[in-house]
């Protein structure tokens, strides 16, 4: 009991104290009273601009990242019934990018800087209605996870073809950068841009928490006991499809953090989906934003990717789940 | 206004289920009343899911009409609907590891319940429908950890904690061993008895003529007869429906063989 209730404060906590972390912590260590007075406006420019304009954007872009891969993660796997679901694996990710490159590199975001995170909105979506299309035909786990090997290959084969085409320069570093999920040199305006749809996509995942309590039933039951399933699908694909489009526009895709924080959290809640949803999300956001701070602080001569570390982690995690899955059935 | 022995909760007139251009269920009309029995008899494919299924609202193609004391249920949205008529489908797939106090919790779904948040009507829904069930003990169990026998149980309270007045049971007995089924169909008379009607698939003639005070007789889509042990079962029906020889005396059924 204690637990659980502590649960989500103790989350809230601790990426409070990671992001503040992450703003002493770096190439040039800054001490405690030096970041507190830059954080106030009171200490010099330099100093000031360290902390606002470079540390706590992107200390904060990885929080939300996180929040929103958890989140989407969480939902997904309730929806899908299935551990092994996140939009990184089901390639809604690949797809967002697919999206935004196609943004990016076509000149539309000349138009207007929202045309981006709409564009990366635009693939996640056309993704997790495939999805759930396809779930709602299929139970079937492995199908559902070659279909988002299918989209994340389509995705990839879309972007290089795009790279050929494109008018605008297009390099493989920028294709590798949406590929492998980086929040270096991100700013409070590229936040703002993303910010909003991630908001709503989560807001949304809220609202649906409890049906994905009542597909732990499987879908004819949770119909039994009164769930509009159609209404729950949409509510999930939508708030997922925004979430992760946003995630994607920010910081490029970013996989397997989404399966791993509802697997961690899952027991703490009763494998309650629905209770695993903010707890998942929070995680997540911790996971990135500690990753993050460790991405910079390796000694590596080129930095690494923050997508390349949560793949590191995370794969192995996915193998590890993958091979340890059974389901319960009175049949 | 008490209703008397022949008001019926709910009236089906006319229902036709239809799924990929195939015919399922054929103008089946038929009422099921509270404190009755009534168990659905039919060979595999002759639309007994289909009609369940049809009834509650879960069929895309349907027509004809369903009414709960005189009002559509199509005019219901699910959560209404659900608080009537609690549904215990064939295929019953957990997807967590679930407690089996949350599993049996998700019945009060359609009262706005969620596990771990329920009111105190709730709780003692929940609580009655797991002492019913036989399952007070095992509570606090994982649902994976639980034997067939158990899990049914489980299943059993989930609808029972709904406390709707009718409940519509897709094959509960299916895979049990001969103990356990007679343990259900128990738990299923003893739901009816406490005032609840239930329409219950069965496979298993000589159960359903033991326990069920009404049979209803499906094949090829459509009734072919809805009324007591002693109206509708005999040898010529079960050579009509299951195409099988068999003995018939009172509510023994003997099955000799293909006919």
């Amino acid at each position: 009991m204690t637990v659980r209730a502590l649960l989500i404060p103790a989350l809230a906590l601790a990426s409070l104290l990671a992001i503040f972390g992450a703003l002493l912590l770096g190439s040039t260590p800054m001490e405690l009273p030096r970041v507190l007075a830059a954080l106030a406006g009171m200490a010099e420019v330099a100093e000031r601009t360290v902390v606002w304009q470079i540390r706590l954007p992107r200390a904060l872009a990885a929080f939300i990242v996180g929040l929103a891969l958890g989140g989407s993660g969480a939902a997904l796997q309730g929806m899908l019934r299935n551990p092994l679901a996140e939009p990184g694996v089901l390639g809604v990710s690949a797809s967002a990018a697919l999206g935004a490159t196609f943004a990016l590199y076509y000149g539309f975001i000349a138009l207007s800087a929202w045309l981006l995170p709409v564009a990366a909105v635009t693939g996640a979506l056309l993704a997790t209605m495939l999805i759930a299309a396809a779930a709602i035909r299929t139970s079937s786990v492995v199908t559902l996870i070659l279909i988002g090997v299918g989209l994340s290959s389509f995705a990839g084969a879309a972007m290089s073809l795009l790279m050929n085409l494109a008018p605008n320069p297009f390099s493989l570093a920028d294709m590798i950068n949406w590929l492998l999920g980086s929040v270096a040199n991100r700013s409070f305006p590229d936040i703002a841009f993303s910010a909003p749809f991630i908001a709503i996509g989560l807001c949304i995942l809220y609202v649906a928490r409890k049906g994905l309590t009542a597909l732990t039933l499987g879908d004819e039951a949770a119909a039994g006991v009164g769930l509009n399933l159609r209404r729950q699908r949409l509510l999930v694909v939508t708030g997922t499809g925004l979430a992760t489009g946003g995630a994607v526009a920010l910081a490029g895709t970013i996989g397997f953090v989404g399966i791993v924080t509802p697997h961690i959290v899952r027991p703490l809640v009763n494998h309650d989906p629905a209770r695993s949803l903010i707890p998942s999300a929070l995680l997540a956001g911790l996971i990135l934003v500690l990753a993050d701070i460790g991405v910079r602080l390796l000694p590596t001569e080129i930095e690494l990717k923050l997508g390349v570390v949560a793949a590191l982690f995370g794969a192995p995690a996915f193998v590890w789940i993958a091979m340890q899955r059974r389901t319960i059935s009175a049949d | 206004m008490h209703s008397s022995e022949q008001t019926f909760e709910l009236t089906v007139e006319n229902l036709c289920v239809r799924a990929g251009g195939r015919l399922l269920v054929e103008n089946a009309c038929l009422g099921l009343r509270r404190g009755e029995f009534t168990a659905l008899l039919g060979p595999n494919g002759a639309g007994k899911t289909s009609l369940l299924r049809g009834i509650l609202g879960l069929t895309a193609d349907t027509s004809g009409a369903v009414r709960l004391q005189g009002q559509k249920l199509a005019e219901l949205d699910p959560a209404q609907r659900a608080r009537k008529l609690s549904y215990l489908p064939q295929r019953r797939p957990l997807a967590w590891p679930s407690p089996v106090r949350d599993v049996v919790s998700l019945g009060r779904y359609a009262w706005g319940c969620a596990p771990g948040r329920l009111d105190a009507e709730d709780a003692r829904a929940v609580d009655s429908a797991i002492a019913a069930c036989d399952l007070r003990g095992l509570a606090g169990r994982r649902a994976d950890t639980l034997s067939g026998g158990e899990l049914a149980r489980m299943h059993c309270a989930r609808a029972f904690a709904t406390e709707a007045p009718l409940l519509f049971a897709d094959e509960p007995v299916a895979s049990l061993d001969p103990r356990h089924r007679f343990r259900i169909m128990e738990l299923i008379r003893g739901h009816v008895l406490a005032g609840a009607g239930a329409l219950v698939v069965l496979h298993d003639v000589s159960l359903a003529a033991r326990f069920a005070d009404r049979l209803i007789w499906m094949k090829d889509g459509r009734v072919v007869a809805d009324g007591s042990r002693s109206e509708t079962l005999s040898a010529f029906r079960l050579g009509e429906i299951y195409g099988v020889r068999g003995r018939v005396e009172g509510d023994r059924v003997d099955l000799e063989g293909p006919l």
